[in-house]
């Protein structure tokens, strides 16, 4: 395909697959530090997008932008264009709690609440108003325990600590708990560097299972995992993002000498 | 490749993955060369090396495959990595196949000897030497990384093709004169077939360079320039 034929498709895919974030000239200071220089990306719904790039690269700060976390960072300065259904998600008018039932996150390490499973499930849908009665709580715990593979392991103590579970169970805890006040995205930050093979096995079968319904973001370190999970690749360096696309052409045929280097062990 | 992987040992394992199929294209044109000095000479010791040296490619295929193997478990290679690995086990699989044509043309040099229509042996010599030729010209764009001459290679099995048409028509012209050549024609004709598969087979190589520099497969399919499933002649009647 020429150049052109691969714009146009990609256009023409963008809009079959209906875009979820649309970024465009998305800039990150922390103080005078530029820490993103101006990154164009889309993300689109029932599909995994992958964020690769060394440490440092500008990632984790792009994915903070999407749900806001940067805002908890007081030097952090964020500008550009960063469109959530087409409406900007740094409007003065969007309420960030609202914002972050709508992009819910998962982080590194697993951090369930020092409560109860069930607690931990239920926190958000009660301050977000999503059920009042019992009834209505114990089917979003039952539900969202289920769609993360956790519901048969943990049916039986419900109210043992969050903390009381396995590594690889607790980071099903959050995301069951992401899921629960039922986001449209879901925005994950390397959410398997702590888990054992296993756990990440079913971590990663859980995210091709959620795609179904969420557009899900992934950082992640592992290239072998940006490979098996994901549709989309974007790979990041020194605040800008160097090539993005198909994640199978990425992986096999990367147009950038950079992104060879870096995804085939490389960099110097 | 303008880079070095940062870890060391990773880079000379490819390096030893590329000089291995090196080694392999070499032997498999030298092979091709001792089968057509068979025939010429009408030697039936110098057969007899070509035979026994078939071996060496054996040997080598398996090591490159275990190679190959090795590397796909311990480095999960990606992009031309990648491409560099899967390459060289599909070009070793197809470099001992071609030594095999050649093992198996020289073993019908005793028979082929039974003609003493020595031009039509230099024909199928003169195949081969065009195949030899490709054959070369291809393992130096895998060398060099160059598609643009293995494409050239790709484009070169055609006239191989032709001169394969043209010596299946007289072979069958020539046993249909005189009962006796029948054995020395067929074989030949056998031989003739296997030089051209070995075109067809070199034109593979070709690809599978143009995808390893490129990393796109080549789907344009090459016009099948052997036209001998379809060729009839009869008999004069008299």
């Amino acid at each position: 395909m020429t150049e052109a034929q691969v714009e146009m498709k990609t256009r023409m895919d963008n809009e079959a697959n209906n875009v979820k974030f649309s970024t465009r000239g998305v800039h990150v200071f922390y103080g005078d530090k530029e820490a993103l220089k101006g990154v164009d990306l889309d993300i689109n719904n029932n599909e995994v997008t992958a964020l690769i790039g060394p440490s440092g690269c500008g990632k984790s700060t792009y994915l903070r932008c999407l749900n806001r976390m940067n805002d908890t960072v007081d030097s952090a300065r964020v500008t550009g264009s960063i469109l959530l259904d087409g409406a900007d998600v740094y409007d003065r008018k969007v309420d960030v709690v609202q914002l972050r039932a709508r992009v819910g996150m998962v982080f590194q390490k697993p951090n369930p609440f020092p409560k109860s499973i069930y607690d931990n499930i239920v926190y958000g849908p009660r301050i977000h108003g999503l059920a009042s009665t019992k009834t209505e709580f114990d089917e979003i715990v039952e539900t969202s325990l289920k769609k993360a593979g956790l519901w048969n392991e943990v049916k039986d103590r419900l109210d043992s600590g969050g903390t009381s579970l396995s590594g690889g169970q607790q980071q099903r805890l959050c995301i069951a708990r992401a899921i629960a006040v039922s986001p449209e995205v879901i925005l994950m930050d390397e959410p398997c560097s702590a888990l054992d093979p296993i756990a990440t096995a079913r971590v990663e079968e859980l995210i091709d299972e959620l795609r179904e319904n969420y557009a899900i973001v992934i950082v992640t370190h592992s290239m072998q995992q940006a490979a098996r999970v994901s549709q989309r690749t974007a790979f990041f360096h020194i605040g800008e993002i160097v090539e993005h696309g198909n994640t199978e052409q990425i992986f096999t045929n990367p147009r950038e000498e950079r992104t060879r280097d870096y995804i085939t062990g490389r960099f110097g | 490749m303008p880079n070095d992987h940062i870890v060391t040992s990773y880079d000379k394992e490819l390096e030893n993955l590329r000089s291995s199929i090196a080694r392999m294209g070499g032997l498999a044109e030298t092979q091709i060369a001792g089968a057509v000095d068979a025939l010429f000479k009408r030697s039936a010791e110098r057969a007899q090396q070509v035979v026994e040296a078939d071996k060496a490619l054996d040997d080598l295929e398996i090591a490159i495959e275990k190679d190959a193997i090795s590397i796909l478990a311990r480095r999960q290679p990606m992009a031309t990595d990648l491409r560099e690995i899967v390459s060289a086990l599909k070009m070793s699989s197809i470099l001992e196949r071609i030594g095999d044509y050649s093992k198996n043309i020289a073993k019908r040099v005793t028979a082929i000897n039974e003609t003493d229509n020595f031009r039509i042996v230099r024909t199928v010599g003169d195949m081969a030497h065009l195949v030899q030729k490709m054959l070369k010209d291809v393992l130096d764009a895998y060398i060099d990384q160059d598609a643009v001459k293995a494409m050239d290679v790709w484009e070169r099995d055609a006239p191989v093709d032709e001169l394969y048409n043209s010596l299946f028509r007289e072979l069958l012209t020539y046993m249909m004169e005189d009962a006796r050549s029948i054995t020395p024609c067929t074989h030949l004709l056998f031989a003739a077939k296997n030089v051209e598969r070995m075109g067809d087979h070199v034109t593979n190589l070709a690809e599978i360079v143009f995808y390893l520099v490129n990393g796109e497969i080549l789907e344009d399919t090459r016009p099948k320039g052997d036209r001998t499933s379809f060729t009839v002649l009869r008999p004069s009647e008299d």
